[in-house]
């Protein structure tokens, strides 16, 4: 790859990514949103989180797979509803994949 | 704008705490990055410049991939570029909280990441904008030190699967939505129904996600997810202001 093409190619993604996550801010920043508005965003936390939490326990290439992730993932679950701090639900569902990968592989 | 009710202010120290187990996760797949970007043909600090600049782990992997399968440089862009549409809802969500001049709400908007976004959110669509910076420039330095690792051994540090941090990331997203769900009707108990609409936006969210999957490029899914929030134009919810 010509240094030329690579240069372009950083520019491109470092320049278009700032636009995508700053076009927001920019033109709204700081004001508060009109009342309907906000109704919305309150709804996008869940949304996307959720969205967030489905696409990456099942998500494969252009595939949905059932693997390793969801017992690590079902492991965190009863870790957040036995109120484990973050960090402790987060280590879990590493620690439970991790095994059941290794047994499993 | 509600006040929070009751809660603690939290701070920068917040955010860099609540994000260290993020960080480590971030870090092992910063030096797979950096292993798949070199093995790519990008050289050496062609990689480490792009984790700096474009900072998005996702978008990174799909450039580097189509450029390892041989594909053209605009191609790469195309794929990076859409698994980044998702940070303009995202964004949105954060820009009344960010009251400070234009370089400042860039800067915020450069750290925000998946995971320094989840750790800001607050619940009731409040986002808090200590936590969001403190939170992205862990997630930045991990993410730019693993590439170094990558680029320089990666060879000796081995898929970061093998560890299962990869169930790292939907678990955190699992921790931070839980209390989201019933955050309506905790704070605001006159208001009843509040926390089902949330739930509600979170099925179809996910729902949304899980059917395109299969279907459309990596990235569209959870941007066409971002329009579960239109659950929030229904009537029936009483404004809690």
């Amino acid at each position: 790859m010509s240094t030329t093409i690579l240069v372009v190619m950083l520019g491109a993604t470092a320049l278009g990514t700032l636009a995508l996550k700053g076009a927001g801010p920019l033109l709204l920043g700081g004001r508060p949103l009109p009342a309907k508005a906000r109704s919305v965003v309150t709804l996008a936390g869940p949304a996307l989180l959720a969205a967030l939490v489905a696409i990456s326990t099942f998500a494969g290439s252009r595939s949905l797979v059932v693997d390793e992730r969801v017992v690590g993932v079902g492991a965190a679950a009863v870790a957040i509803r036995l109120r484990a701090p973050a960090l402790v639900v987060v280590v879990t569902a590493a620690f439970v994949t991790a095994v059941v990968r290794a047994a499993t592989g | 704008m509600p006040d929070p009710p009751d809660l603690p202010e939290r701070s920068y120290r917040d955010g860099a705490r609540a994000v260290i187990p993020l960080a480590i996760a971030v870090g092992g797949f910063g030096v797979s990055f950096g292993v798949l970007a070199r093995a790519a043909g990008m050289g050496t600090w062609a990689p480490i410049v792009m984790s700096m600049t474009t900072f998005a782990g996702s978008a990174q992997f799909a450039a580097v991939s189509v450029l390892g399968a041989g594909g053209a440089a605009a191609t790469a862009i195309v794929a990076a570029l859409l698994l980044n549409a998702r940070y303009l809802p995202l964004g949105v969500t954060v820009a009344p909280w960010l009251t400070g001049g234009l370089w400042s709400r860039l800067f915020h908007a450069h750290l925000m990441v998946d995971e320094s976004w989840a750790v800001a959110a607050e619940g009731e669509g409040r986002w808090n904008p200590k936590v969001l910076l403190a939170a992205g420039a862990g997630i930045w330095v991990a993410w730019v030190v693993g590439t170094v690792v990558g680029v320089a051994f990666g060879d000796l540090v081995g898929d970061p699967s093998r560890f299962g941090l990869d169930a790292a990331f939907p678990a955190l997203f699992l921790a931070l939505l839980v209390p989201q769900l019933g955050g309506s009707a905790r704070a605001f108990p006159s208001v009843t129904g509040g926390g089902g609409r949330s739930l509600a936006a979170a099925l179809l969210g996910a729902g949304i996600g899980l059917a395109l999957t299969p279907f459309t490029p990596a990235g569209v899914p959870i941007v066409a997810a971002s329009l579960a929030c239109l659950l929030g134009l229904l009537p029936g919810e009483r404004e809690p202001a």
